[in-house]
């Protein structure tokens, strides 16, 4: 059932540039590492997809980027003030996988550390454009930063099974390096579940709805 | 009234369970063949509404027949498209033997370069092309009324108010037009003025039935559609913030009813173009005109 629930804002910490947003939990299953809830945003019209940073028995987090009017109200949340979320959606990561090494590049972290989490903290490469922004590394166990210039292709090691989130052209480095890494991918999204067909967008030759297939996707 | 989804804005296969909360199903618009749709990014959200500028991405007729129709819920309306007469009689021709209940003929989609102009001779051509009851859609232009006699006169048997209208988002840092097709169909609750509006005109202008969409979000939106005189409603941009909005706008809409002395609301049909309505009379009026004893169908 698509039901969005009313959940209490338990408080938020700035983590470099991003803000962590802790909502008690409530009901809501966490999902899949890699699913996304899709956020009201107090004053806005269209919900915003978040990636599930953390679980914890009674919390949820969500790591933001504030980059616009929608992650910036996200950002700017009280304790106690509630909003309404609708998930997990979409497809997350396959964790059956034997070598996991985990990707990510600026606030594509979002869903590592609950992957970490669920994989047994396994090795993680993390890029960044400055120290700042480093500064959400802290959440991923046993992971090895990089700063700009230096891009997480040119430190990657070789025989893992990749899971990667970051920007596009990133995910289009590590996919030309590994082609059977798995891949979370972005694109605008009104509804999230199916509806809207604003997140299309064509693979093999087929139209595909990120909220639906994705947004996880293999890379091959 | 029924309650519909607005085309485009739900799909019954990956949330079936929003599409029971409706009376009936509208397609998104298909077109002759398959379409991917304008390049991302495709949606943007303004203050008072969103843009899209989705392109008609359809997987064409010959596609929609085969995979998508069969599983679609009853009753369910499909909505056709094309960019020119043929086109559009063509699918009206193929989806004559189906199980289908009525044909939303998407006169102005602001999405296409190559939009049909004489929605008159696409409904007329239609009109011989099908038996089944045809709706054109139509955008709120200034002159959606003399639209809307035209499509009645070719044999349109109702009508779909209102389309999206152009809209333009600049993004906040670059100035540049966030969709990458510049501008895009505006929606949500911006529409909503000119979507009574537009009702308002048809209504007194022609005697088809209405479905009236435009920014319907609260059960109030709706009841003020129907007051315009819309005897059916549609949802389309509240979908995508709340799944959940077919039965909290039904349960408003009968709360709102109720306030204003009605049981059914069928019987506030038009009720706008009544003159000098006050809330006391207005429901005793209402229901001389439609012949209708409100009082007690409120007490049932
Ligand atoms: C599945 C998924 C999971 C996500 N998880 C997270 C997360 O965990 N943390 C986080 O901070 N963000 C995440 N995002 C991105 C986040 O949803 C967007 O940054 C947010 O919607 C922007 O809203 P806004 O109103 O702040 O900015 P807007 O004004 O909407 O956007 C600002 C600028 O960013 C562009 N933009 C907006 N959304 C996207 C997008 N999805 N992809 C590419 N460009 C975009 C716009 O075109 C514009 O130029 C996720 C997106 C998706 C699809
Ligand atoms: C994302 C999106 C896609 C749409 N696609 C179609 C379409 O394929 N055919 C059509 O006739 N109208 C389409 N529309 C217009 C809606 O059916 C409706 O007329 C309009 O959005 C106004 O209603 P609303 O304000 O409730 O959304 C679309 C609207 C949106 C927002
Ligand atoms: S976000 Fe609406 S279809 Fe994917």
């Amino acid at each position: 059932m698509l039901t969005r629930r009313a959940l209490r804002v338990a408080g938020s910490e700035v983590v470099g540039p991003y803000t962590l947003l802790r909502v008690e939990r409530g009901k809501l299953d966490p999902g899949i590492p890699g699913q996304f809830f899709m956020l009201e945003v107090p004053g806005r019209l269209l919900p915003r997809p978040m990636s599930l940073c953390l679980a914890t028995s009674s919390e949820l987090g969500f790591l933001i980027d504030p980059i616009g009017p929608g992650t910036r109200a996200l950002c700017s949340l009280a304790a106690g003030e509630t909003l309404r979320i609708l998930g997990p959606l979409g497809n997350g990561f396959r964790l059956d996988v034997e070598r996991p090494l985990l990707v990510g590049g600026g606030i594509g972290i979002a869903p590592l550390p609950y992957l970490s989490e669920r994989l047994a903290n396994p090795p993680a490469v993390l890029g960044f454009r400055t120290a700042w922004h480093a500064e959400a590394a802290a959440l991923v166990p046993n992971a090895e930063v990089v700063l700009e210039p230096t891009y997480v292709t040119e430190v990657l090691p070789p025989g893992h099974d990749v899971l990667a989130c970051g920007p596009a052209p990133m995910l289009e480095a590590v996919r030309r390096l590994t082609p059977n890494a798995q891949l979370a991918w972005e694109a605008p999204m009104a509804c999230g579940y199916g509806a809207c067909y604003g997140c299309a967008v064509e693979i093999d030759g087929e139209l595909k709805r990120l909220c639906v297939e994705g947004p996880v996707l293999a890379a091959a | 009234m029924r309650l519909l989804n607005a085309s485009g804005c739900l799909d019954a296969l990956t949330a079936p369970d929003v599409a029971a909360g409706l009376d009936t199903f509208v397609t998104k618009t298909v077109t002759p063949l398959p379409r991917g749709g304008n390049d991302p990014v495709r949606i943007a959200e303004t203050e008072v509404g969103m843009l899209n500028a989705i392109g008609l991405a359809n997987p064409g007729i010959d596609a929609f027949l085969t995979h998508v129709l069969p599983r679609l819920p009853r009753p369910v309306w499909v909505s056709v498209g094309g960019f020119s007469v043929r086109d559009y009689t063509e699918i009206c021709e193929r989806l004559e033997g189906e199980d289908v209940a009525a044909i939303e003929l998407n006169l102005s989609c602001p999405n296409v370069d190559e939009a049909p102009s004489g929605g008159g001779e696409v409904v007329a051509a239609a009109r011989a092309a099908t038996t089944k009851p045809l709706y054109a859609k139509l955008a709120p232009t200034a002159d959606v009324a003399e639209n809307a006699q035209a499509a009645e006169a070719a044999g349109a048997g109702g009508l779909s108010l209102v389309n999206t209208v152009k809209g333009l988002a600049l993004d906040e840092r670059t100035l540049r037009p966030v969709l990458a097709r510049g501008a895009g169909g505006l929606s949500g609750p911006a529409l909503r003025p000119l979507a009574l509006a537009a009702v308002h005109a048809c209504h007194q202008a022609t005697r088809v039935p209405i479905v009236g969409m435009g920014g319907v979000s609260r059960g109030r939106d709706a009841l003020e559609l129907l007051a315009a005189g819309a005897s059916d409603v549609a949802l389309g941009t509240v979908l995508f913030s709340d799944p959940g909005a077919p039965a909290r706008i039904r349960a408003e809409l009968e709360a709102e009813l109720a306030a204003h002395g009605f049981a059914d609301p069928d019987n506030i049909v038009g009720a706008a173009h009544e003159a000098e309505a006050s809330t006391l009379d207005l429901e005793s009026r209402v229901g001389r005109k439609k012949g209708l004893h409100t009082r007690a169908n409120v007490a049932g």
